[in-house]
């Protein structure tokens, strides 16, 4: 009789592990997805640089300085190695970019023509996406983290080596405040140094 | 939040496989009593049987290609409306979703839908005066409040809502007629005759008004919900604010819209039904009382 209480006990608290298991699983695996859709959205960013550098060239040819770091911030931010590396970099090149969007104000021309206002669309949607997909990811590695830190998870999360995920934090003042970016595109390079 | 939606989520297939059961059970009675009208209610019961079965699967698979189709919608690619294709495309980022399929509908009243029977076979639809009349925030508010509807499993209950009461409305419809006109070819004229005839009679007649009665009901907390979900997505409810208020302005019916989809809208589209006070025979709440929601939103 005993026995048989034993034995059941011991399968409901291996049920239980089962399912806590299952479902950190499925956490953890939320946060990789949201983890890769970042990368393809930051990816996606890297691949306009070059149209939208050439096709600003066509009007501003000037802006030499501009276009280089452009460029610089892109190899930074491709051959970052860490991840609070490269979401330093990837701010910063967020932020070059917004000032070369704003150099087509003393461009009408530029400002005007269809291929500028498609790029500036897709560059729009680009950040939200890159925006929307952090949100998801900050959600995800919070439930993760939520569920692998309170009772009971944090038994099965300890036994299985469920390790604590990093959220995307933004302390790049640039991509905090959209509005005011033109002036710290300057800085942005010496601070990456 | 993640067990919150969870529990929409199984709601909504619960309520799924629920409307097929009252269906099956409504078609059999219907086949039964029609059935023993004509002689044999074993042979009535089972063709409608198989017949709602049937007609669950092609509600099922086809469901969504019936009502993009009674509604006009034309599927188009990113080239064609490429901020509507990036708003759609940004949002399904932020649900976790796959990228849904994309149509416009040519008419120039101001609305919007969502179908299809899982977020991975989603439809959402806009028309061309919405995509002309608002700007990039509103659009992203108004398929903000479609993606909650994929995100939720709603697309897929209001799917098959719309599919089957049209058939419910249809059949009854038909099953009068037939009393009316092919009456005298019955066999019997009984007491069980009679009776059988009555309870037909009574339940073609109330059938398709309960049946929209639910429908209705149904469809308003979900759009309550959605606006607040689609809040909850783009961490804004200015822009479905000021949507719903654009929305409101608008005086157009939309064409290709009937009574068996109209539930389906962000905004009714049927002409007289928008203004006014909730009431038992609305699919939407006023759309004062959304915005004043959202606005509850905005200031807690």
């Amino acid at each position: 009789m005993t026995m048989g209480w034993a034995a059941g006990v011991l399968l409901a608290l291996a049920l239980g592990g089962v399912i806590l298991y299952n479902g950190l699983v499925r956490k953890r695996n939320d946060v990789e997805n949201g983890w890769s859709q970042i990368d393809v959205q930051l990816k996606r960013r890297h691949d306009l640089i070059p149209n939208l550098v050439a096709t600003v060239q066509g009007y501003a040819r000037h802006e030499k300085e501009l276009f280089e770091r452009v460029a610089l911030l892109r190899s930074q931010a491709l051959g970052a190695s860490d991840l609070a590396g490269r979401l330093r970099s990837e701010g910063a090149l967020s932020g070059a970019m917004k000032s070369l969007l704003m150099v087509a104000e003393a461009y009408p021309d530029l400002k005007a023509s269809a291929n500028f206002l498609a790029l500036q669309e897709e560059l729009a949607s680009t950040e939200n996406r890159i925006a929307f997909a952090r949100q998801y990811y900050n959600t995800a590695v919070n439930r993760y983290n939520t569920a692998t830190e309170t009772f009971p998870g944090n038994l099965v999360a300890k036994g299985f080596s469920f390790g604590r995920r990093e959220l995307w934090q933004i302390d790049d003042v640039a991509e905090r405040a959209p509005g005011r970016i033109a002036d710290l595109a300057g800085d942005g390079v010496t601070k990456e140094g | 939040m993640a067990a919150f939606l969870g529990d929409l989520i199984a709601h909504n297939k619960r309520l799924s496989l629920l409307l097929f059961g009252v269906m099956a059970l409504f078609l059999g009675g219907l086949g039964a009593l029609f059935g023993e009208y004509y002689g044999n209610w074993q042979s009535g019961l089972t063709v409608a049987l198989v017949g709602s079965v049937i007609y669950f699967l092609v509600s099922w698979f086809l469901g969504d290609a019936m009502i993009l189709s009674t509604s006009h919608a034309r599927e188009i690619s990113h080239d064609e409306a490429p901020q509507l294709w990036n708003v759609v495309e940004e949002l399904a980022i932020a649900s976790g979703n796959p990228m849904p399929r994309v149509f416009i509908i040519e008419d120039d009243a101001l609305n919007a839908f969502a179908t299809g029977r899982d977020p991975s076979r989603a439809s959402v639809a806009v028309t061309r005066g919405l995509l002309e009349k608002l700007n990039r925030e509103e659009l992203q508010g108004v398929m903000a409040h479609e993606m909650s509807h994929v995100r939720n499993y709603d697309i897929r209950f209001a799917m098959l809502m719309a599919v089957m009461v049209g058939m419910v409305v249809f059949l009854c419809d038909v099953f009068l007629r037939s009393l009316f006109w092919g009456g005298r070819r019955r066999r019997g004229n009984d007491k069980g005759n009679a009776v059988a005839m009555v309870l037909a009679l009574v339940l073609a007649v109330l059938a398709p008004f309960f049946a929209t009665l639910i429908q209705l009901a149904v469809s308003r907390q979900r759009e309550y919900l959605a606006d607040a979900s689609a809040a909850e997505l783009t961490r804004n409810p200015r822009g479905l604010i000021s949507a719903l208020e654009k929305l409101s302005t608008d005086p157009a019916e939309l064409e290709g819209a009937n009574r068996g989809t109209q539930h389906l809208f962000i905004v009714n589209p049927l002409k007289g039904k928008r203004q006014g006070k909730d009431s038992l025979f609305s699919t939407h709440p006023s759309l004062e009382s959304r915005i004043e929601r959202l606005r509850e939103l905005t200031i807690s």
